[in-house]
């Protein structure tokens, strides 16, 4: 543990609204009423084993912190199971706070591997999950539905739509970029 | 009442690793005398969790092009999956209600020749079966009641929740998912954690299979505390997912094994409608194909099968 005198602490003359500003465009316009009663946390299954403290987030991104937002790994453990959003007293919605920090945080390059991958399937097959064995074509056959269903694993335009749309909303760069940096 | 029509929107994670929910779906609602059409060139809704962490805007989008294939044959949309309703109705009503973000997202479409219009809804299938259906029709086509068999509900998130936002039930005391299961005539056991999460959403799973795997076991325990049951049923497949396949997953992460047998509440349904396990492939969930075994037919009232 680091005792009280080698942690510097944070200094705030004039937090810095910028960020706030973000989220609220991003997804989060009701980030200000947070008065901190700690009701979300208290309601977090994802606090309850992970360092993940979604009012210490909400908290620092009130106070202008948005590198300690963005960058920090337990932003990523929130199941968006919402339990926090039905019973915040203040309608901050937590979720869609946290959602907003992680659309910041990715639009800054602070996106997971894994993640990355699962967007970029999504760009190659049409869907996060896709049909990509046979035997997975197998066993649709075993319950008794055609082998390849009538979604993008059958229509290819389809995925074509989508890398359309991902090139035009900059998404495919986002996914890109990463891939390269990892090669580095 | 005219005959009811809905695209039936399939997503991943049901055709392409739970294919026995797709077919088990096609034979409860064609007992309801309800039509499936399929929705052709569907993609991922996308991944609510995922993309909707990722780019709000890119999300919506996808999502919204897949509400058009629904717009342009004038019929309303039902699904299995809580991700895929999440993805689908939120942006429906996300782009009813926000023009800044239905301008966005109409700017991409027209990429593609496509455009938001807003004239379908979306349904779950659970919303779907208790409000346009109703209780008493399917209890009148359960003529195998699985009277005896204990059965635990997992209702999972995203069905009912934002409350404010959905008003589908209480997320604090949900009774509808409840209500559509008990019509199987299986006997509703409650247990602790009921309405925590499974774990796997949020991008979670698909980061830290570890973390989200330790809010299944949470459930399990708290499952087993309450003296067990012979089945868990849910409303989504990546609840089933997890709860399923992860049983053979949290045997490697944890020093824990379980053996619970999770049906998708379009299986139990089915079941509960006379039909047989093989005739939607009950079989070919991947707890089984992984563990080489079989669903526990004992407890599941079932003769056992060759
Ligand atoms: S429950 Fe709402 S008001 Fe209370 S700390 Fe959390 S976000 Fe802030
Ligand atoms: S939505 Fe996220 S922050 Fe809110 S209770 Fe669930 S896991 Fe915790």
């Amino acid at each position: 543990m680091t005792s009280a005198d080698e942690k510097s602490p944070i200094v705030i003359d004039a937090p810095d609204d910028s960020f706030i500003q973000m989220i609220i465009k991003t997804g989060g316009p009701n980030v200000q009423n947070c008065y901190q009663c700690g009701t979300c946390s208290g309601s977090c299954p994802a606090g309850a084993r992970t360092n993940y403290l979604v009012r210490g987030i909400i908290r620092k991104a009130l106070l202008g912190l948005k590198e300690q937002c963005i960058s920090a790994p337990e932003l990523w453990f929130c199941t968006t199971c919402y339990t926090c959003t039905d019973r915040c007293p203040q309608d901050v919605k937590p979720t869609d706070v946290i959602k907003a920090i992680r659309n910041i945080a990715v639009a800054e390059g602070y996106m997971l591997v894994p993640h990355q991958k699962t967007a970029l399937k999504v760009l190659e097959a049409g869907h996060a999950v896709p049909l990509d064995k046979e035997s997975w074509e197998v066993l649709r056959e075993k319950v008794g539905v055609e082998r390849v269903p009538p979604n993008a694993s059958r229509y290819p335009e389809a995925i074509e739509e989508i890398r359309k749309i991902a090139k035009k909303t900059g998404f495919d760069k986002l996914v890109e970029e990463k891939e390269e940096k990892k090669e580095e | 009442m005219p005959k009811q029509s809905f695209y039936h929107f399939l997503g991943c994670i049901i055709p392409h690793r739970y294919p026995s929910i797709e077919a088990a779906a096609k034979l409860v609602f064609k007992d309801l005398g309800v039509e499936l059409l399929d929705m052709e060139g569907a993609t991922c809704c996308p991944a609510p969790g995922v993309f909707g962490s990722f780019d709000r805007v890119t999300w919506a989008t996808i999502a919204a092009r897949n509400l058009t294939i629904a717009e342009a044959g004038g019929h309303p949309i039902t699904t299995g999956c809580n991700g895929c309703f999440a993805s689908l109705w939120d942006t429906n009503h996300e782009l009813k209600h926000d023009d800044e973000l239905r301008a966005a997202v109409n700017e991409n479409l027209a990429e593609i020749g496509r455009e938001f219009k807003g004239t379908i809804e979306v349904w779950h299938y659970v919303d779907a079966l208790y409000s346009l259906v109703g209780l008493e029709k399917i209890r009148e086509k359960a003529t195998r009641p699985l009277k005896g068999v204990r059965m635990a509900i997992h209702p999972g998130c995203h069905w009912m929740r934002p409350k404010q936002v959905k008003k589908k039930d209480d997320s604090e005391h949900p009774h509808i998912f409840k209500e559509i299961c008990e019509a199987s005539g299986a006997e509703y056991v409650p247990y602790k954690d009921e309405l925590i999460c499974c774990g796997a959403g949020g991008a979670v799973r698909t980061a830290d299979v570890k973390t989200a795997l330790d809010f299944t076991k949470q459930k399990f325990d708290s499952l087993l505390e309450a003296g067990g049951a012979d089945v868990v049923v849910t409303p989504c497949p990546f609840c089933e997912l997890q709860l399923d396949m992860g049983q053979v997953e949290i045997q490697k992460f944890f020093d824990a094994e379980y053996h619970f047998d999770i049906l998708h509440v379009m299986e139990l349904l089915a079941l509960a409608f006379g039909h047989e396990p093989e005739e939607f492939g009950l079989t070919t969930h991947l707890q089984y194909m992984q563990r080489k075994n079989q669903p526990n037919w004992k407890r599941l009232g079932i003769e056992a099968r060759a």
